[in-house]
């Protein structure tokens, strides 16, 4: 761990869905340009972990969040104009979506958004995203094909198109696997291992062997608790909880 | 149960009983029966639309349209009303349209569940259900008299846009909510806000629902005859035979002729007036409505084909 | 490698910089609209009490409920007495007669729809009732007017051709379209593991529906019902021109009678606003109000009920 401020710190986050408590004082942090895994079973609360980061948990009503998420030690709270915010951090989720425009302006959504119409600009950001997901050879001819029309791997390598069409600093994704077919994931795991040298990445994974591959540190949460964290193959070989042996090895979860 | 009669035939497990043949006979009735009950509605409608037809064939013609009406409806055309439904229910459209998409706009993406949010709702489902002739009153208390518009085209298009106000907010309520949530989550973490989402996203994958609404507005604003009764409708308003003030001849301040109370009029025994003339104004109306209506039914269809996701 | 910026200086990076400010106002604005339907109703309650004014004190309310004598202009010879007994009645009856056609009418093509037809026929007679929807009532009245009462002079034997039966007709076409499609909803609303559930237990499309869908439909379908009696009770200018307007308790189906709706209808236009006359037209649209409003909160309890039951 560098001595550093971290790029990602979470300081004894807590969240609560009214009186149900998702996440109990969770505090560890990611280094700039590595990879974290965070692992455990369904509903410990790995999703709710991510939405705290780029504040999306705001959507959800009942919801309330306690302690500290930093980004290079400012408190994401804190920030004015959420917007913003969110655009530095590119979020993948399960379900593949595609919106229902062109594959082209699917990718130029975001920056559209920011103000950017020259076409030649957002030419180049639409080509070098599709490349980083390895989506351009399959599209290049097709840039105005439907974006709900793809296959299912076609539409989460899309979905990766967009979250890196603004240059994010943390690239965030939840179970992308899940949904689509074992040589996509292959392929995307390949894009993320290059995409780690310009950005931070937080993989949430019920994988265990894919957040070996993947990641630098793992974290492991279990019913809304951090049960322990650290480097990855501390954790698969000599955990300090007996618990995250067992989970490490399939043998629940 | 019946046991089988005794036969040479080997046993089929498979086999109706003779209970069972009774229940299927009494489901093929049953679909019969309601066939018939459906179809006994549309019998009579099919023949009234074309009795109608029939009867309003000798005076239907270009000039019918577009002459005036003389002697309080027995001769000449039926222009004024026509030219004033049309001014009638295009100000109630641009009044209602924009407050009606707003509050469905507000119910779908941005209310949450409060009382509040339920208040509204029990607003609307009330305010759809406020009998016409009580929306007339209303009128006649708040626009005619409270806000001093007299009897006008403006009081008359405001009654209009509160009876329609429901309607528009019930369509673009659902159109909305037939874009999937999915999409809006997937814009909100591009850092896209709210309004962005609902304008580059939502919006544009629910027009036809929100297009639907509107349609209905019109035929129902352009068929309604009580509220405008007792709020500016005038059974004759002298019109200028000049071009351009026959296409608007009615100020927001002045009343006006519209067909629904024309219709009104006529049915009140206007002397010497012919059933061919009758039965023309009543014609041209149903007429417009029907095709209004089907203009609906085309949106909904040809948009349901062009559907995105 | 640095997140894209749009050209420097460009009124697009401005605009969109604004674009993430101007989320609260615009929520403001569309939070607005949301108030328009709550004001409207508020205001129709508002301006019908303002328009009854002080006769909702004068009036005798025990007259007002329980005589058939409604002779609003005071003549010199009696002073003006509001009995609205008989209108009340019309109103009821012409409603609940026009129930009797459109109920069963109704709800066999809602049953038809739902559960038997293919989609191509489902499709076409869907759109058959969406065009006897959107009949205007004006136009229903002409027909009762001008068609159906030459037939009921013909053939029913009847002195005057509008009457309760003729309203009761053209009522009971105009209302088969909203209690198709609230059966219909109410039919849609039952889960579909219902109707597999019974298909697997070897029942067939009818019994589905009799021994399946009407229990657990049964508080859709009363909702239908009731709501489609509140539409008859407020329907205005069909029944003004079909029922002959005629003040008094009906004895057979062929008598004129008048209901509380035409009576505005008819008299607004001459009672001078202000006046006694006049106020009473109010205080019988106030009542109007209070019934369709009382049926359809009934309707939604009902409804609620059987959402809470599942």
């Amino acid at each position: 761990m560098k001595a550093s401020t971290p790029h990602l710190e979470f300081r004894d986050v807590s969240v609560h869905y009214g009186s149900h408590k998702a996440l109990d004082a969770i505090s560890m942090h990611a280094a700039r340009h590595s990879v974290l895994g965070i692992v455990g079973p369904a509903n410990s609360g790995k999703t709710t972990l991510l939405k705290t980061i780029n504040r999306t948990l705001e959507f959800i009503d009942i919801s309330r969040r306690d302690g500290g998420v930093l980004i290079d030690g400012k408190e994401v709270g804190a920030i004015k104009n959420v917007y913003a915010l969110r655009r530095r951090i590119g979020m993948v989720f399960p379900l593949p979506v595609g919106l229902p425009m062109s594959v082209y302006e699917n990718v130029a959504y975001a920056p559209r958004r920011m103000g950017i119409h020259d076409k030649e600009q957002l030419d180049g950001i639409v080509e070098r995203c599709l490349r980083d997901s390895v989506l351009w050879d399959e599209v290049k001819d097709r840039l105005d094909l439907l974006g709900t029309r793809l296959s299912g791997g076609q539409q989460q390598r899309l979905t990766l198109a967009r979250a890196l069409s603004l240059s994010p600093e943390i690239l965030c994704l939840d179970e992308f696997s899940i949904a689509i077919d074992p040589v996509t994931t292959m392929k995307i795991e390949e894009v993320l291992t290059r995409l780690k040298q310009r950005m931070t990445i937080i993989l949430v994974t019920n994988l265990t062997q894919q957040a070996r591959r993947m990641a630098d540190h793992i974290a492991f949460i279990n019913a809304s608790q951090l049960v322990e964290w650290g480097e990855t193959e501390t954790l698969f070989s000599r955990p300090q909880k007996e618990i995250t042996g067992r989970y490490l090895n399939g043998d629940f979860g | 149960m019946n046991t089988p009669a005794v036969t040479n035939q080997p046993h089929n497990p498979f086999a109706s009983t003779d209970f069972e043949h009774v229940k299927e006979r009494r489901a093929a009735t049953a679909k019969w029966v309601t066939l018939a009950l459906s179809v006994l509605l549309v019998i009579p409608m099919v023949w009234i639309i074309s009795l109608m037809a029939i009867k309003a064939a000798p005076v239907l013609s270009w000039d019918y349209l577009t002459q005036d009406v003389s002697r309080m409806g027995a001769a000449g055309g039926i222009w004024g009303p026509l030219i004033g439904t049309f001014w009638l229910t295009l100000v109630c459209l641009l009044l209602v349209a924009p407050i009606g998409i707003g509050a469905g706009i507000y119910l779908n993406e941005y209310a949450k569940d409060t009382a509040f949010t339920r208040a509204i709702l029990i607003a609307v489902t009330s305010l759809a259900g406020v009998p016409s002739i009580v929306h007339a009153l209303f009128g006649l208390g708040a626009f005619v008299g409270a806000m001093r518009l007299g009897l006008s085209l403006a009081s008359a298009a405001l009654t209009l846009a509160v009876m329609t106000l429901p309607i528009i907010i019930a369509s673009t309520r659902e159109a909305l909510a037939s874009v999937p949530r999915n999409f809006r989550e997937a814009c909100w973490n591009l850092g896209a806000s709210k309004w962005q989402t609902i304008r580059t996203i939502v919006l544009p994958n629910a027009i036809s629902g929100i297009l639907t609404g509107v349609i209905l507005v019109v035929a129902r604003a352009a068929g309604e005859t009580a509220p405008i009764m007792l709020t500016g409708a005038a059974a004759y308003f002298k019109l200028s035979p000049h071009f351009p003030e026959r296409l608007a001849p009615y100020a927001l301040g002045d009343q006006f002729m519209a067909m629904s109370y024309h219709l009104n009029l006529i049915c009140r025994d206007v002397p010497n007036m012919s059933e061919a003339m009758k039965f023309g104004s009543a014609f041209v109306l149903l007429l417009l409505i029907l095709l209004i209506n089907s203009v609906s039914i085309a949106v909904r269809v040809t948009l349901r084909r062009r559907k995105r996701w | 490698m640095a997140s894209p910026r749009p050209s420097s200086g460009s009124w697009r990076a401005s605009l969109s910089r604004l674009g993430d400010r101007a989320e609260t106002p615009i929520q403001a604005v569309i939070y607005m609209f949301g108030w328009s339907s709550i004001i409207c109703v508020i205001a129709i309650f508002v301006f019908l009490f303002l328009g009854a004014g002080p006769m909702l004190f004068k009036l005798n309310w025990v007259e007002f409920f329980t005589s058939t004598n409604w002779h609003p202009k005071d003549d010199g010879a009696a002073p003006a007495s509001y009995g609205v007994l008989a209108m009340v009645i019309g109103n009821l009856a012409v409603a609940s007669l026009a129930m009797c056609l459109a109920i069963p009418a109704g709800l066999a093509a809602a049953v038809y729809i739902s559960e038997f037809a293919g989609s191509k026929s489902r499709e076409w007679l869907k759109i058959a009732i969406e065009t006897l929807a959107a009949i205007p009532s004006i136009v229903w009245g002409f027909i009762g007017v001008t068609i159906i009462s030459p037939l009921l002079i013909k053939y029913a034997g009847a002195s005057m051709g509008q009457n309760l039966l003729n309203g009761a007709i053209i009522l009971g076409l105009m209302s088969v379209p909203l209690v198709v499609s609230l059966a219909e909803d109410a039919l849609r609303a039952v889960p579909d593991s219902y109707r597999e559930a019974a298909l697997a237990l070897g029942a067939n499309r009818w019994e589905i529906v009799y021994r399946v869908l009407f229990p657990a439909a049964k508080n859709g379908l009363l909702a239908a019902c009731m709501l489609g009696v509140g539409r008859a009770i407020g329907e205005t200018m069909a029944v003004l021109l079909a029922t002959g307007n005629k003040n008094q308790i009906p004895t057979s189906l062929i008598d004129p009678i008048s209901t509380l709706t035409a009576t505005i209808a008819s008299e607004m236009g001459d009672a001078v606003q202000g006046q006694p006359h006049a106020q009473v037209l109010f205080i019988i649209g106030l009542l109007l109000l209070v019934i369709t409003c009382s049926i359809n909160i009934i309707a939604s309890i009902v409804i609620r009920g059987s959402k809470e039951n599942r």
